[in-house]
């Protein structure tokens, strides 16, 4: 098949039989992606899977953005391959994890270093020739340095002074000036993808919901669409609904959380405090509904485990109306504060184009500008019927980061309110789904409070999960951090950080 | 004779022991503001004494990559802070030790509390504590200019090179015939207090993120009754700046020989207000950017190089 035949396209929320995936040779792999993404396509996922006599087949899920469709591609790989990175910037982590992953070299990657520090899959295969029994030390790697008489380098975590999750940044830096920034990640690293594999089973969903735990709806949620879709499960529309308010829900916590925070990195209080409670008053909205302020039990596939009554649905909207008031009051004086504007303007740039080129998701990419959103571009459940438009600023700076979160907060609480007073009749829950489509692949997109989340679950002979892979927003968000340095103050770190609010568990797995 | 002097030195010694107990007071009354202003309640006004009754009573760690210079910078840093306080007059009382030129010596005994800190904080060879350093020292050096210029437009207002001389001369009627110069001074000082203090807007002193810091990264190796000796002297520190401020430019005060107990409830209600003003600022206005700090530390340097034109040119008398 040549780069530029017609990819077999197909919507995004229909299984795929494996037998129906074209395996390329490996040029014809690699010339069909960079093609497809150089029309406009994207990556949505690449990984590699055992393939057959030792062997590693690797699948690449492409996003068409305009038809909403997806396409499936194969190749079979044995100790390397030529990379895609050089051509295709967006393919750098997922060359990175497949290198760790399966010891495939993508010759010619630029920044070939492993990413969550664990050994292959591949026993006697490893791509920076470690031996089978060496401790492998998170975060020892051979770093960029930049070398001179006034250059000099700081080190920070994986322990830091704040209570957070473990990550290791080295920054290069004149003076107060970074001339780059590297991050160096997996402490966190549990294998919940390996521990995925032979699912679904009564591990799989407390799994699923601990991948990121501020992102558990949304995990769920993509997790429960990939099972429906492998096991023709059809949700009831009440459910649907209701898992659309706990997904905006969630996005609206983190969102005003986040804003609390930013305040709080340039010491404004008034806004910091507020926002901190306010993040609490959405949770226990969410506790409300489900008994977890973080969601947790209850997304389930086939719908969702608690209903919403009427006398607690009007509970919830008196709660949400009196908690998106005063977001509006507490965010006002935000943008209102001359000092805090001129710490958010031109902090942290990142341009369009590079955010395009790397395939940066959620509001760090909407903050540049680059209008996605898979709640539009490839909807699912409720989203089929209720839109929220996508909302993008143009600047990429810390500014547009917190604007974009306060232009979500509005529209996701328009949309809550809506859903909440008109939620359709008819049961929560549809009998438990069936066994799931023997080897076939589902993909399942949902666009977490960070960004698009992507599962793709791939089933063995007897219906069973082989490979099941994630996509965190924040694996291809932390890029974009360390971009956003580039030619910044050191002490604006903190807040460029906070800007993007990246989960280190999302990223590690 | 015998017992006027004796009075004297009663009197001239009820500021440092005033100092010495309500210092971390101020510390108290500005997380009080704060908290009350962000709808919360704060921690109790006592709060920086039960920290450092806490922190007196635990064992110290220290690096084995440091050396006496580490240990050595706590006590020199306070032993220097207190001899500032003693030189600073408070309500209508002198200070115990007054002569022509002791405001250069305040100055720069608060220089040598900052060289020992800095030290202590190279020594440990940490790349923040470094970086800290080096951003102290660059704000206390642009700093250090509103300072001294500012206190040479009260000299030649007041005709007196030691501060308790011009806390004498600085009278209401003295003040209303120089508003101006002295108006700016007084802006000038605030901004050196907020700086040298590390408060908003140019430090954040509640921030954990040790790369925006500026004094609290310099010390994050310290503990126990070291850490303790930096934080009192810390709130030493602020105390005499903020006593020079309302003894030597701001007469807010009677200034008749027997109402001295009335001038020195006085200063400490200004005290107060001092500490409440920091902490509503603290509460309204970000931190500014790191690179813009040095801007606002001109701004104060202009502002006392203005006052001493000013008072040299008696363009505004």
């Amino acid at each position: 098949m040549s780069a530029n035949a017609p990819l077999p396209m197909g919507p995004h929320d229909r299984p795929i039989r494996l037998a129906e995936i074209p395996v390329l040779a490996v040029d014809a792999f690699r010339s069909a992606i960079l093609g497809q993404v150089n029309a406009g396509g994207r990556i949505a996922a690449l990984f590699g899977m055992a393939g057959e006599s030792n062997r590693v087949r690797l699948y690449a899920v492409l996003m068409y953005l305009e038809t909403a469709e997806i396409a499936v591609l194969a190749a079979d790989v044995a100790d390397e391959y030529p990379s895609l990175t050089p051509d295709c910037p967006q393919a750098h982590m997922f060359e990175r994890e497949i290198a760790e992953q399966w010891g495939v070299i993508p010759r010619g990657h630029p920044w070939l270093k492993p990413i969550r520090f664990h050994p292959s899959y591949r026993a006697g295969h490893d791509a920076w020739s470690r031996a089978a029994g060496e401790a492998i030390v998170p975060g020892v790697t051979d770093f960029f340095r930049v070398e001179g008489p006034e250059v000099h380098e700081v080190a920070v975590g994986p322990i830091h002074a704040g209570v957070i999750e473990p990550g290791h940044f080295r920054f290069q830096c004149h003076g107060e000036k970074v001339f780059h920034l590297e991050i160096s990640l997996g402490f966190q690293h549990r294998g919940i993808e390996r521990a995925m594999v032979g699912g679904p089973d009564k591990r799989t969903l407390p799994l699923v919901e601990s991948i990121a735990g501020d992102t558990s709806v949304g995990h769920a949620t993509a997790y429960a669409q990939a099972v429906e879709a492998l096991s023709g499960c059809r949700v009831p529309l009440r459910a649907q609904a209701l898992r659309g308010v706990a997904l905006e829900l969630e996005r609206l916590a983190n969102h005003a959380g986040d804003l609390g925070a930013l305040a709080n990195d340039v010491g404004y209080l008034p806004t910091a405090s507020f926002c901190g409670r306010l993040r609490g008053d959405f949770l226990n909205a969410t506790a409300l509904i489900c008994g977890s302020r973080f969601g947790r039990c209850l997304i389930r596939p086939g719908g969702v485990l608690w209903d919403v009554e009427p006398d607690r649905a009007e509970q919830l909207l008196a709660r949400l109306q009196a908690a998106l008031d005063d977001v509006a009051g507490a965010t006002k004086i935000l943008w209102d504060s001359l000092s805090v504007q001129a710490r958010f303007e031109d902090t942290g740039v990142v341009p369009a184009e590079v955010a395009q080129d790397l395939g940066l998701v959620g509001p760090a990419a909407r903050a540049c500008g680059v209008d996605r959103d898979v709640r539009r571009d490839f909807p699912t459940g409720i989203y089929r019927f209720a839109l929220i438009p996508p909302s993008t600023w143009n600047t990429g700076d810390v500014f547009g980061r917190a604007y974009v979160r306060w232009l979500e907060i509005r529209r996701s609480g328009q949309f809550v309110l809506q859903q909440i007073k008109s939620l359709p009749g008819g049961p929560v829950r549809s009998k438990p789904p069936g066994p799931l489509l023997p080897e076939a692949m589902a993909v399942s997109f949902v666009e977490g409070w960070r960004g698009s989340i992507c599962h793709v679950a791939v089933t063995d002979a007897a219906g069973k999960f082989a490979r099941y892979k994630v996509v965190d927003p924040s694996f291809r968000n932390w890029i974009g951090l360390a971009m956003a340095l580039r030619d910044q103050q050191i002490s604006d770190f903190p807040l460029c950080n906070k800007s993007f609010n990246l989960s280190y568990c999302g990223h590690d797995l | 004779m015998a017992g006027g002097l004796f009075m004297t030195l009663a009197k001239s010694l009820i500021h440092p022991i005033l100092a010495l107990i309500f210092a971390p007071l101020m510390l108290g009354v500005i997380g009080r503001t704060k908290a009350i202003l962000a709808g919360r309640e704060g921690p109790p006004l006592a709060q920086p004494y039960h920290d450092l009754r806490k922190l007196l009573g635990k064992g110290a760690v220290y690096s084995r990559t440091t050396t006496w210079i580490f240990r050595a910078g706590p006590m020199i840093g306070l032993a220097s802070t207190i001899v500032a306080v003693l030189l600073v007059p408070f309500g209508s009382c002198p200070a115990p030790l007054a002569f022509p030129g002791d405001l250069i010596l305040f100055a720069y005994l608060l220089g040598l509390a900052r060289l020992c800190t800095v030290l202590a904080a190279l020594d440990t060879g940490s790349a923040f504590e470094g970086m800290g350093a080096s951003r102290e020292v660059l704000f206390s050096a642009l700093a250090e200019p509103a300072l001294l210029l500012g206190l040479a437009a009260v000299a030649r207002e007041t005709r007196s090179l030691s501060l308790s001389g011009m806390q004498a001369a600085q009278t209401l009627s003295a003040w209303s015939g120089a508003w101006l110069p002295l108006s700016l001074v007084a802006v000038a000082l605030g901004v050196v207090l907020l700086s040298e203090n590390s408060r908003i807007p140019v430090d954040d002193p509640n921030t954990h993120l040790e790369l925006t810091m500026i004094h609290e990264v310099m010390v994050l190796d310290h503990g126990g009754p070291d850490l303790a000796f930096i934080l009192y002297g810390a709130a030493l520190k602020m105390w005499a700046l903020a006593a020079l401020l309302i003894g030597t430019v701001l007469p807010i005060r009677v200034g008749l020989p027997y109402t001295w107990p009335v001038d020195v409830a006085l200063s400490l209600a200004s005290m107060l207000g001092i500490a409440v003003g920091v902490g509503v600022v603290e509460s309204t206005m970000a931190r500014l950017r790191m690179s813009r700090v040095p801007q606002l530390l001109i701004f104060a340097t202009t502002l006392s190089t203005l006052a001493l034109v000013f008072e040299f040119g008696g363009l505004i008398r």
